[in-house]
């Protein structure tokens, strides 16, 4: 029993260490995010309600913004979903590693299912699939301790700073430019080069529609083209 | 945007966003999404963030929907920084410092 407490907790570390340096991105986006939504017109505990019940800083984003816009509510929850339906995908893709933890755990693994957790994780399960459950569930939670704390801390430092902060900063271009940022890196892969180029050339044809439906229209649209130049590549080899 | 608005949205992305990450671990259990899904599904994030903003970066809110030269270039720099870089926080950085630039430059 003894030595099995103290692998546990060896596993727990090796999470907290393979998450801390992810607290270079959480960090500042948290900040930024507090900031921009009491810029928006958030109070800090509605700023503060959305990091910690959604924690997942694009879609909180994307909503925020669209709410600015004017966008009636369903528009703003559906866009923030759809940046969030990869969620589904890790969710999936993690299935055969914890699939058979207890509810609870899978509960908590769940809420806590973001970028860095999914990713740090996977690929340490893939890279030691004999990895007992408990294990691999520990080593989940230390990944995210590493992570969570920060993002909640970093949103609310942000809220307070936010509605300290003059329009001269001009902070309605932070989410265009943190947008551009998140998508940037995958822009070298050729579909995804097209999916994002369709967006916004479709987007902005289509702006002139009611409810933010150039969005939807634009995006099925771009989806499309990522899948089907992804396929063209493959059949090409 | 009321309270209420904001509120709801954030109940309703929170409550959605919770299921999305359970559907499998959760409640779909041992099966594997269809390989045409997981295909269109790695686009969605670059299928709807650049759409979300392109009005915003050509027609921003700030210059009541006209063309600015400073925002532009904004989004350039970041645009360039990130892809090349692959840099996240270099390109939101690089694209905040080029905004300021411009606007007193251009302003």
């Amino acid at each position: 029993m003894g030595s099995h407490m103290s692998r546990t907790r060896s596993v727990y570390w090796q999470g907290i260490r393979a998450g801390a340096p992810f607290l270079l991105v959480v960090a500042p986006f948290g900040l930024l995010f507090g900031v921009v939504a009491t810029e928006a017109g958030f109070s800090l505990i509605q700023a503060m309600a959305m990091s910690i019940l959604v924690i997942a800083g694009a879609a909180q984003f994307a909503s925020v913004q669209l709410l600015v816009d004017g966008a009636p509510v369903f528009i703003a929850v559906l866009t923030g979903l759809a940046v969030n339906l990869r969620m589904m995908m890790y969710s999936a893709s993690l299935m055969p590693h914890i699939g058979k933890a207890l509810i609870w755990q899978k509960v908590l693994m769940a809420y806590f299912m973001v970028d860095q957790s999914y990713g740090v994780s996977i690929e340490k399960y893939e890279r030691a699939p004999e990895m007992p459950l408990n294990e691999k569930v520990t080593y989940f939670f230390g990944v995210i301790s590493a992570i969570a704390p920060f993002w909640y801390g970093f949103s609310f430092i942000g809220a307070l700073l936010g509605s300290a902060i003059p329009p001269e900063y001009a902070l309605d271009f932070a989410i265009p430019i943190t947008f551009i940022a998140i998508i940037a890196p995958s822009l070298r892969s050729l579909p995804h080069l097209a999916a994002a180029v369709v967006s916004v050339l479709v987007a902005l044809a289509l702006s002139w529609m009611p409810y933010n439906l150039w969005l939807m229209v634009a995006a099925v649209l771009a989806m499309i083209t990522g899948a089907q130049v992804e396929k063209w590549l493959e059949t090409r080899k | 945007m009321s309270n209420l608005d904001i509120w709801l949205t954030i109940i309703f992305l929170g409550i959605g966003t919770f299921l999305l990450r359970f559907s499998f671990i959760g409640i779909v259990g041992d099966r594997k999404l269809p390989e045409w899904m997981t295909r269109h599904l790695r686009y969605v994030p670059v299928a709807v963030m650049p759409g979300l903003i392109a009005p915003l970066t050509v027609w921003p809110q700030a210059t009541g929907g006209d063309v600015d030269p400073a925002r532009l270039i904004a989004a350039a720099t970041a645009l360039l920084i990130g892809s090349i870089f692959r840099s996240v926080l270099g390109a939101i950085f690089g694209g905040m410092t080029t905004l300021y630039l411009m606007l007193y430059l251009l302003g």
